[in-house]
């Protein structure tokens, strides 16, 4: 019998390895995908909520973030394209010219 | 009859701000008379406010002018406020007729110094701050001028400031005019200390520093003898004695030669020195409810008078002689303060600053002539090179010695007489001691001066020692080498007027034998004294004594000092330590220096360099060092690197999870 | 235990341990190709997450907006810069470690949070029954447009804005076209 904590367990272990992509690695690229894995991971718990609870609005929260992401990977990734564009190699590393 | 009081000290410190703003630029003449005729236009002010005074009727014989208010805290309020009546109309006729006479002498005295504008400037602000001392009506506004007075006279003993050592032709040391300068205001401040003590005390009993009612409130609130009063009066003592030059506070007068004669004969004899008399005297009402005080003013006086005399005696310089001397006659003054006898010490001011601003421009003349020499023992025979000086200076010396008829004789006896006649017979006993001392000094120098035989003339060619003077050799009366002669007029015409003043001033206060005591009347709205009647013969008698002390000091002198003068160095010779003792001054100055001066400045420089230098500095930079590396350990935060930004958001994210969960 | 539940665990614990170790596989993808690929698992998994979940329109949608744009913008990207393959790991060993505490316990805590307490009741608006009689499509579109417009309509603006930034950002400067060419 399945309860809504299954899927959210797996939600929360999605989130985490989304995070640890984005700490661990140097490449922007597979930052960026550790992002949107934590946005799916997200999505999960919504509908898993909505499914539980009767309710139809986390579909259309979850709805409302596929845009959000959308949108952000987009302009991440146009961002990771203008930085990158004259190097040889991307490393997150490199960037630290905001540094105080 | 419209107010004009304010006039009477307007005037001068309107001279003091021309004249420091633009009097360099003017030329000297214009720049000087200007200074001399504002103050005589401020006597003339005087003299009609004074005439208007005594049209009044004795009961009611005040002028009060309230300009504004000037401060008002809480129930604290002080005026500027001028009250003008008998006590204040000697006080600003002595300050401004007298000082229009010796700003004319100055004219001539500075001549050839080229800093006129300074000189006069500072003068007239001086005439300004006494004014305002003299005239106020409160103790607050009296402070002002109090404090104004004792800037001046920094001002004024270091304006040769550039000088070291002024001794010409002598072997003899004496501080610089800057350390003098100092050491007048340091030693003032200490009685000033005690005079703001003592307002703080009357505000707080009394209520109010204006006199009108601090001395009405006084009357009524305080019982004679209260300990409040006594400390009362005995800080403002204190702060007299440091104006006027008493002990303890008397060692800056002989130093503050090192100023201009015109200086110390204007401020250092005739008037900012007798503030503090003043000051006790309008302060009466509250000295007479403390006869504790009373007392230790007459013993002060008394003591101050006699141990200033005897130092006089050996002093070689003749300005030093002239300033012991000053303190002395200041200590006959609170000697007649203290036992009661208010308008006798007034008199005596009131002729002492006749006689001795005389002296003082005598000397004055004598320095002008001799290149600035006044080792006694190098003068000699000038009686008939500078005649109307010498004529001047001897009428002065009679006048101070307290010879019969002169204005001296009258005040002195007053004095002593008053002491004799409130039953202190110690206290008269020392007085007639001390007036013939003073007459053997007084005379000691005249004859060492002016008589004689000219001793420098023994082939020495008297140069100043520093080369910063401006009065050099070649300068002094367009020769090289010694030229003695008479001075200008302008310079002569005041020693005239005063030596009239020091012959015939004295008439105005008779002792009752002889006619009315003009003088006591004419303060009695004042002081309210009822005088003590006792027998003629007695009178009589204690005049003998008074002239007798006067002609057996001025004969001992006579004695010992003309011709081939032997006797007073065999007498130094017998008495060795007495002399040295006498002639070190008691070594007061060393015993101040040791004991206060020295730790004293030790502990400033402590302060300087450890508290503040180590302490306070290191409190301050030490602060900026640690925000400074306070900031660089923040700084690591912004490394740029993104991924730390990531991890630390994380690590709030968890904190803040835990804190949800944790509660309940 | 009835066929249903059944056949809906195993389907679960299947495509979650998919889901979890595509995940791991971005995680440890040693290039961006190999990253985007395991990342396309992922979103098939969740997909099939969201059919058991109920939710045909989403996981059609997710398919849809995930694995046929998302991906294919990320594997242009990955074409157009050529990155090498790069070093796994952080600038210090202490960053790394950190890196495993801190989402271990990250998770370890959603998983408590989530368990600590029993779900809210079912607000009784939607069940699945009036779902599948009025059709999931609907009813979104439904909310969409009544409860939820000014969302949507803010959605669509945040679109408009990422086209035009994105456009803006990746331009080219004028004088760098040499350098690409060259």
């Amino acid at each position: 019998m399945l309860t809504v904590t299954h899927f959210t367990v797996l939600s929360a272990l999605l989130f985490a390895l989304g995070a640890l992509a984005v700490l661990v690695r140097r490449n922007p690229l597979i930052m960026l995908m550790g992002i949107e894995l934590m946005l799916n991971a997200v999505n999960l718990a919504f509908v898993a909520f909505s499914h539980y609870l009767e309710n139809m609005d986390g579909q259309v929260f979850v709805f409302i973030v596929l845009t959000v992401a959308a949108a952000e990977v987009a302009v991440g990734l146009a961002l990771v394209v203008a930085i990158f564009r004259a190097r040889d190699n991307v490393d997150m590393d490199e960037i630290d010219s905001l540094r105080g | 009859m419209s107010q004009t009081l304010w006039l009477i000290p307007a005037l001068p410190l309107l001279g003091a701000l021309i004249n420091g703003v633009i009097g360099r630029r003017l030329p000297r003449a214009l720049s000087s008379w200007f200074a001399v005729a504002v103050m005589a236009a401020s006597f003339g002010v005087a003299v009609n406010a004074v005439i208007n005074l005594i049209a009044l009727p004795p009961e009611a014989q005040v002028i009060h002018e309230t300009l504004y208010q000037w401060l008002g805290v809480g129930s604290f309020s002080a005026d500027v406020g001028f009250w003008l009546d008998p006590l204040s109309a000697v006080m600003i006729l002595v300050v401004t007729g007298i000082g229009a006479l010796i700003h004319m002498y100055a004219v001539g005295y500075m001549a050839h110094d080229s800093d006129y504008a300074r000189f006069f400037t500072a003068l007239n602000l001086f005439a300004f701050a006494m004014l305002v001392l003299v005239l106020a009506d409160n103790y607050l506004l009296m402070y002002l001028g109090w404090e104004g007075v004792g800037v001046c006279s920094y001002l004024l003993i270091g304006f040769w400031y550039n000088r070291d050592n002024l001794a010409v032709g002598t072997d003899e040391k004496f501080l610089s005019p800057r350390s003098s300068a100092t050491k007048a205001f340091v030693v003032n401040r200490v009685g000033d200390f005690g005079f703001t003590l003592g307002m703080v005390l009357m505000f707080w009993t009394l209520g109010s520093l204006s006199f009108g009612q601090v001395f009405h409130n006084a009357e009524t609130m305080l019982q004679v003898g209260a300990p409040v009063v006594t400390i009362m009066t005995l800080l403002l003592f204190l702060g007299a004695t440091g104006k006027s030059a008493q002990i303890p506070l008397y060692v800056w007068l002989p130093d503050a030669m090192a100023g201009p004669t015109p200086v110390s004969a204007l401020m250092h004899a005739a008037t900012m020195v007798t503030a503090g008399v003043y000051m006790v005297a309008r302060s009466h009402v509250l000295f007479q409810l403390a006869p504790a005080t009373m007392a230790v003013v007459a013993v002060i006086g008394v003591l101050t008078a006699f141990i200033a005399a005897t130092i006089a005696l050996t002093q070689h310089d003749l300005k030093r002689v002239l300033a012991y001397s000053t303190v002395s006659q200041l200590g006959y003054m609170m000697l007649a303060l203290g036992v009661g006898a208010f308008s006798a010490g007034i008199f005596h001011l009131m002729t002492h600053a006749f006689f001795k601003a005389l002296l003082f421009l005598g000397a004055g003349a004598v320095m002008h002539a001799m290149n600035d020499m006044l080792d006694m023992r190098r003068l000699g025979g000038l009686r008939k090179i500078m005649p109307i000086t010498f004529w001047t200076f001897l009428i002065g010396a009679l006048a101070l010695s307290g010879f019969p008829l002169f204005s001296g004789f009258f005040s002195k006896d007053e004095i002593l007489a008053a002491g004799f006649k409130t039953g202190n017979i110690g206290l008269w006993l020392a007085g007639v001691v001390t007036a013939l001392l003073t007459a053997f000094y007084t005379f000691r120098a005249v004859v060492l001066t002016f008589g004689g035989k000219p001793r420098w003339r023994k082939g020495e060619i008297v140069t100043t020692t520093d080369a910063a003077d401006t009065h050099t050799a070649a300068d002094a009366h367009g020769a090289p080498g010694l030229d003695p002669h008479e001075a200008k007029w302008v310079m002569t015409v005041p020693l005239i007027v005063l030596a009239l003043g020091a012959l015939f001033a004295g008439f105005l206060g008779l002792p009752s034998v002889l006619g009315e005591n003009r003088f006591e009347h004419f303060l009695e709205p004042v002081f309210h004294q009822t005088a003590i009647v006792i027998p003629p013969e007695l009178e009589w008698l204690l005049i003998g004594i008074s002239a007798a002390a006067a002609i057996v000091g001025i004969f001992l002198a006579l004695r010992f000092y003309r011709g081939d003068a032997r006797t007073p160095a065999r007498l130094a010779a017998y008495y060795p330590a007495l002399y040295q003792l006498l002639l070190n001054k008691y070594w007061v100055d060393e015993f101040y220096d040791t004991l206060i001066a020295r730790p004293g400045r030790w502990l400033a420089n402590a302060f300087w360099l450890g508290v503040d230098g180590k302490i306070i500095n290191g409190l301050a930079d030490g602060l900026g060092n640690a925000l400074r590396r306070f900031g660089n350990t923040l700084r690591t935060l912004q490394s740029g690197y993104a991924r730390g930004y990531a991890l630390a958001m994380l690590i709030g994210i968890v904190v803040v999870i835990v804190l949800v969960i944790a509660r309940p | 235990m009835d066929l249903g539940a059944l056949t809906e665990a195993i389907v679960f614990y299947l495509f979650a341990a998919l889901a979890v170790l595509a995940a791991l596989g971005v995680v440890i993808a040693r290039s961006p190709i190999r990253g985007a690929l395991s990342l396309s698992l992922v979103f098939v998994a969740l997909a099939a997450m969201y059919i058991l979940l109920n939710a045909p329109f989403l996981a059609v949608a997710q398919i849809m907006i995930y694995a046929g744009a998302v991906l294919i913008l990320f594997l242009f990207v990955i074409m157009v810069l050529n990155p090498r393959t790069d070093i796994l790991g952080a600038r210090t060993r202490a960053q790394s470690i950190a890196a495993l505490v801190f989402a271990g316990a990250f998770s370890l805590l959603l998983i408590a949070a989530f368990a600590s307490g029993p779900l809210a009741p079912p607000t009784g608006q939607f069940p699945e029954s009036l779902l599948m009689d009025l059709g999931h499509t609907e009813v979104i579109g439904a909310l969409l447009f009544t409860q939820f417009l000014l969302p949507f309509e803010i959605a669509s603006m945040l679109l408009l804005i990422a086209i035009v930034g994105a456009m803006v950002l990746a331009r080219r400067e004028k004088g760098a076209r040499k350098n690409i060419e060259g």
